[in-house]
């Protein structure tokens, strides 16, 4: 939880160094109001005193209020500065550290953890610098000096508060102890009822198959019974919270009247009146300290979320990223051939024990179209991820164009592929915008219409509203999944890439646009290398080279022809998708 | 009853950032239906009517303890005379006793007062939440499959767990917060005035003033608040979006653009947040000073009246309190009557999904079929997820006993229309199918589902041990039927190889591939046995080598059952006894794949096209 606050700049310590002058200025004018009520009270006990000496007092004290008021007005200022200028910087650095985190990184947090990191997880922060820069600085200045203020007077009165804020402080510690962890036990219980409702939705169909129904409902009540036990337990805890500090202060009160009664009678005659308004004056201290605790407790009731949401926020800024830029703008011989290889290049997870991918060693010439296929598991997208260093090779070497590509910037090395993702992606914003995406420099429209016409998109595209110019909905739900795979087919090819990535990228086409689309790019694109990664034969029967994956070895290289006489695995693939009479012709 | 207060106002800020969609939304839909917040709260009232008695009670209680809190200054007031008649003299303490022990006595009753009264209050909402939800999920079962095409399973999902969750927090707080803040401020106000006039009109005046600044102060801030919430959901959207598009927005060197885009988002809140932060930061402050507003009014007031000797030193003294008691449940009334409104909100989410139709009633239905020979026929069937719009056509077939049907056609063509309707997800809008010559209409669900095995492309699987996932709602399965399905499926002896067998838990951890996950459905589908199937073909995230061991597996347990089988494979089904050609949703060719072929239509594109190459 503290660890976070070493995110705070120089100038947010001035700032708060300055909230806490602010602070203490306040404190003084709260206590200081009852002060003047010394003086009114004297007034009021001696016989003959005017009503213009009262109205005098009368008028510090109104200067005193307006005064605290301004002054804290100040305090708030002040918090709002830091706490929002804090979160928006915070926001900012979660934001740039996640985007340069590699895939190794994004998948061990998970994306969705990744969103709620940077967006509820900050607010949560920001909700308890603001609430913890007016509250908690403020409660133990004002116990302390109010307390200070009073001792000498008299040890009872002292004894009185400091019992009071002592058992505060108890109640606050034990409420803290035993209902706070069961807040998020509370937390997890939501996330499992929310997971079994979730279940539910989502196997609607399996659940009324299976005639399952009274079977759901039972792990929902199960879920439900355990929420509403933990709900119980700290409603109840939380119950006596309030009643105990409204006792305290009504209690303090009392006990100070009281013992201020015992003190006055005993006091000798002359000290009576001075002893009495001592009493008149303690209680609105003693009511300033009570009421600066209870809000303090309502910060110990927001810590323990926000503590989870810092928690939270440093593991995302104190994740190293694995792969470091690199310095070369080019290759070497400052060609641009498109050429791929890669050289005993071997991978697995950190902590994993087995190889994703064993000795890997291929080359993809240029103009050529390079076709990885294997079953799941087998570590085909692994391999094509390499290449952009979306993730690093264990050991060995890739080359793109005869460098090793650690030793490229990593903006020079993307700027050599055209990577399509097995998973559409599009952005909000405009379908030329979506085309046209990333840095390159400036082209034309019609730049981009051929390259949505050969990823053949033309037809859609031109019936959508606004055409070219129509707008793309967030995550590109406002079009089928065949459509936006065709964007973002466009996207690359738009790009002018030396180096095709194709993820998987033709399967949510349909056979027909599949076909046609290849046909196409490899009438428009024959100077680029392709790498594709595929399920399909039929996609990938006329590559120049087949690479077999099994278990993240090679198994076979060479095209449709020769491995399906020589490699056993290819043989089982392509049998499984196609007769035997529809290959040969094939 | 300060602290009431406290707890409500920094509960509802703390709150404020997650509650972006569900309070705009409110905030919207506030304004034009007044009618339907004394609507809601009717049918929460009537739902809890079991409640209704504990919780008079506990508003009773409440009632009470303010009282008691109310009578406190005045007594304390008592003490004060008593000392200040003593003051020159001698103090007579027998008095302050006497009223000491009075005072200890209420303070005590009414802190017991106030905690049976939180105790019930937390009790009964969290009765009243839990029952809440549990109607829910029943109900979630009991809706017709259409409600879930137009609501997404993230507004059902916020209705089971936020919005009931409002119900019971705001229920809690509003509800005793708003009964003990009415006591006290009507009770202060009598007893106020009861004690001096003047001193209350005085009071009552200033804490006036005090709270017309503070008014002004929220209208304005609720501006910044709007602003902020804003700006917040366009950037928790921008983030949303880079981040799922991380590897896109990296291959195409997108980087520096996309922070570029951020930055500017995130400067923009920093403005309207600090600013929303201040004036929400404000309130305290405010509050503060109408505090000691009052409490300096009075002071002056009382002092010039003692000095002329029209009260004693001891009204002062009640006013110092009552003062505070009479200034802090006007905002608590204000808060209350906020959260009463979000209280109706939610609440009325709640019953609304409640209220929705439900399907038809069944429980007269005599008909039961137990063994089937597997006979199932289309007679003139319609159908169309909008009635005006049939997409199904008058269609007809007969499938005789342990035949296989293949229903095959382009993604989008609606394969999964034939299953919703062999299933009664929806119900056909003319015509009937029959099982075994008895219309399916005649069947309940329950019997009619138990009829059927059903394989379904997202393979679904629940957190869970392995055996749960196969066994499922079966009853009565044993382990050697259970390991005689796997071994059949080809799962046994991974399963096997796992730490705990069968007994492994399926979670965000455990490792199993999409072809595995497949074959644990198939698997469930064996282990129910029985005579009529449904199977969606394997998934495209499925390799081609694991689909060979779930086609095998699928062969399995088509043996014996008349099965309809969605294809997305076409070279898997020529052994169909009758293949569907669905375009469009409607069913445009019949026959067996030779008879298809021959006919050269639309199947024979299809599956021709699967095998031209690319030139």
């Amino acid at each position: 939880m503290l660890k976070i606050f070493k995110y705070f700049q120089k100038q947010d310590w001035l700032l708060i160094l300055c909230s806490l002058v602010f602070i203490v200025t306040q404190v003084w004018l709260d206590l200081k109001i009852p002060d003047f009520m010394t003086e009114i009270t004297k007034l009021v006990q001696t016989e003959g005193s005017k009503i213009g000496d009262v109205l005098v007092q009368g008028g510090y004290m109104l200067l005193c209020a307006v005064g605290s008021m301004l002054v804290s007005m100040c305090t708030v200022f002040l918090a709002a500065k830091v706490a929002a200028g804090f979160s928006v910087r915070l926001r900012g650095k979660v934001f740039d550290k996640t985007l340069s985190f590699s895939m190794e990184e994004i998948s061990r947090f998970s994306t969705a953890s990744l969103i709620t990191r940077s967006t509820n997880d900050i607010m949560q922060v920001q909700m308890l610098i603001i609430m913890g820069l007016q509250i908690v600085i403020r409660a133990p200045i004002m116990a302390v000096w109010a307390i200070l203020k009073i001792t000498g007077k008299a040890w009872e009165w002292t004894a009185a508060t400091g019992f009071a804020v002592a058992f505060l402080c108890v109640l606050i510690a034990i409420v803290v102890f035993i209902a706070l962890p069961k807040f998020r036990v509370i937390q997890t219980l939501t996330d499992q009822l929310n997971r079994v409702t979730r279940e539910n939705l989502s196997g609607i169909r399996v659940v009324r198959a299976y005639n399952a129904e009274g079977y759901q409902e039972e792990k929902f009540e199960q879920a439900n019974n355990d929420l509403t036990k933990t709900n119980l337990f700290t409603g109840r805890t939380m119950a006596i919270l309030f009643p105990s500090i409204g006792l305290m202060m009504s209690g303090m009160n009392l006990a100070i009247y009281w013992i201020g009664a015992v003190i006055i009678n005993n006091a000798p005659m002359q000290d009576r009146l001075a002893r009495f308004s001592d009493m008149v004056v303690f209680s609105s201290y003693a009511m300033q300290i009570i009421m600066s605790f209870m809000m303090l407790s309502m910060v110990f009731i927001m810590m323990p979320r926000a503590a989870v949401s810092a928690k939270r926020i440093n593991e995302v800024l104190d994740t190293e990223v694995k792969i470091e830029d690199g310095n070369a703008k080019n290759s070497e011989k400052g060609k641009s051939s498109g050429e791929v290889e890669f050289r005993n290049v071997s991978f697995k997870y950190p902590d994993a024990e087995d190889y994703v991918l064993k000795n890997i060693s291929f080359k993809a010439h240029k103009g050529e179209t390079v076709a990885i296929i294997g079953s799941t598991g087998s570590g085909k997208s692994t391999l094509l991820n390499l290449i952009p260093r979306f993730m690093e090779a264990s050991e060995g070497v890739v080359l793109v164009d005869g460098a090793d590509v650690k030793d490229y910037t990593l903006e020079a090395l993307r700027n050599k592929l055209g990577y399509v993702s097995q998973k559409a992606i599009l952005f909000s914003g405009s379908v030329a915008s979506n085309v046209a995406f990333g840095e390159n420099e400036k082209k034309t429209d019609k730049e981009i219409k051929r390259a949505v016409d050969i990823a053949q998109g033309k037809e859609f595209v031109e019936k959508m509203e606004g055409q070219y110019e129509a707008a793309i909905a967030q995550g590109g739900t406002n079009i089928s999944g065949g459509q936006k795979q065709r964007l973002s087919i466009a996207r690359a090819i738009y790009k002018n890439p030396e180096i095709y990535l194709f993820d998987d990228s033709f399967s949510a086409l349909d056979y027909k646009t599949d076909r046609v689309l290849r046909s196409q790019l490899k009438k428009e694109i024959k100077d680029a290398t392709s790498i594709i990664v595929a399920q399909r034969i039929g996609t990938i029967i006329d590559a120049d080279r087949i690479i077999v994956l099994d278990q993240g070895e090679v198994v076979g290289i060479g095209t449709h022809q020769e491995l399906m006489k020589t490699c056993n695995v290819y043989q089982e693939i392509a049998y499984s998708q196609l007769s035997k009479e529809e290959l040969e012709v094939g | 009853m300060a602290e009431n207060e406290m707890a409500n106002s920094s509960h509802e800020e703390a709150k404020r950032p997650n509650r972006r969609g569900p309070k705009g939304r409110q905030r919207g839909s506030q304004k034009g239906q007044g009618a339907n917040l004394s609507k809601s709260f009717k049918q929460l009232f009537t739902y809890s009517r079991a409640y209704v008695p504990a919780i008079i009670v506990a508003l009773v209680l409440s009632m009470a303890g303010s009282i008691f809190n109310i009578i406190g200054p005045d007594l304390l007031g008592d003490i004060t005379d008593t000392i200040t008649k003593g003051l020159m003299t001698s103090i007579d303490m027998d008095a302050v006793v006497h009223v000491t022990t009075i005072l200890v006595v209420l303070y005590a009753l009414m802190f017991v007062f106030q905690y049976i009264q939180g105790f019930i209050m937390a009790t009964a909402t969290q009765r009243i939440s839990k029952s809440l939800r549990k109607d829910l999920s029943k109900k979630m079962n009991r809706l017709p499959l259409k409600y879930f095409d137009s609501n997404s399973t993230g507004d059902v999902l916020s209705r089971v767990t936020n919005d009931v969750d409002m119900v019971g927090q705001t229920l809690n707080q509003s509800l005793s917060g708003l009964t003990s803040a009415i006591t006290l401020f009507l009770g202060s106000l009598v007893m106020m005035f009861w004690t001096n006039w003047i001193m209350a009109i005085s009071a009552v005046l200033s804490t006036f003033i005090g709270f017309a600044l503070m008014s002004i102060l929220i209208s304005k801030s609720q501006v910044f608040f709007g602003r902020q919430q804003k700006q917040l959901g366009k950037l928790n959207g921008y983030i949303e979006e880079t981040y799922s598009g991380h590897n896109v927005v990296k291959a195409y060197n997108g980087e520096k653009l996309a922070k570029a885009s951020f930055h500017e988002i995130n400067t923009g809140l920093y403005d309207s947040a600090w600013k929303s932060q201040f004036l929400s930061g404000l309130m305290m402050p405010f509050m503060m000073f109408v505090g000691n507003l009052g409490y300096v009014v009075v002071c002056i007031v009382g002092a010039a009246l003692a000095v002329n000797g029209h009260i004693s030193f001891g009204v002062i003294v009640s006013f110092m309190l009552y003062i505070r008691l009479f200034t802090q449940p006007l905002t608590q009334i204000a808060q209350g009557a906020t959260q009463l409104q979000s209280t109706a909100a939610a609440s009325g989410r709640v019953f609304e999904f409640l209220n929705e139709k439900e399907l038809a009633d069944e429980s007269e239905k005599q008909t039961k079929l137990e063994t089937i020979k597997g006979e199932v026929s289309f007679r003139n069937v319609r159908f169309g997820y909008n009635e005006n719009q049939p997409i199904i056509k008058n269609f007809s077939v007969n499938v005789k006993a342990g035949q296989k049907v293949a229903i095959v056609g382009p993604t989008g063509a609606g394969k999964t229309t034939l299953v919703n309707l062999l299933m009664r997800f929806y119900e056909v809008n003319d015509g009937e199918i029959l099982i075994d010559g008895v219309p399916t209409s005649q069947l309940t669900r329950e019997n009619l589902h138990d009829l059927f095995c059903m394989v379904l492309q997202d393979t679904w699987l629940f957190e869970g041990t392995i055996r749960e996932n196969i066994v499922y709602s079966s009853k009565g399965v044993s382990d050697e039927q259970l390991e005689a399905a796997c071994k059949a499926v080809g799962l046994h002896h991974f399963i096997k190889t796992l730490p705990n067998g069968y007994d492994t838990i399926l979670d965000d951890k455990a490792s199993l591939s999409a072809g595995q996950k497949q074959l644990i459905t198939i698997a469930r589908a064996m282990v129910k046995t029985a005579p009529l199937l449904i199977l969606d073909e394997a998934t495209s995230s499925v390799d081609t080598r694991t689909e060979m061991l779930i086609q095998e597996a699928m062969d399995k347990l088509t043996v014996g059952k008349t099965s309809f089988v969605i294809a997305h494979r076409l070279s898997t089904i020529k052994n169909a006894d009758m293949i569907l050609v669905m375009k469009d949703g409607d069913i445009i060719e019949t026959g067996t794949h030779e008879e298809l072929l021959k006919q050269n239509g639309f199947y024979a594109e299809l599956y021709n096209s699967q095998f031209e190459q690319a030139s």
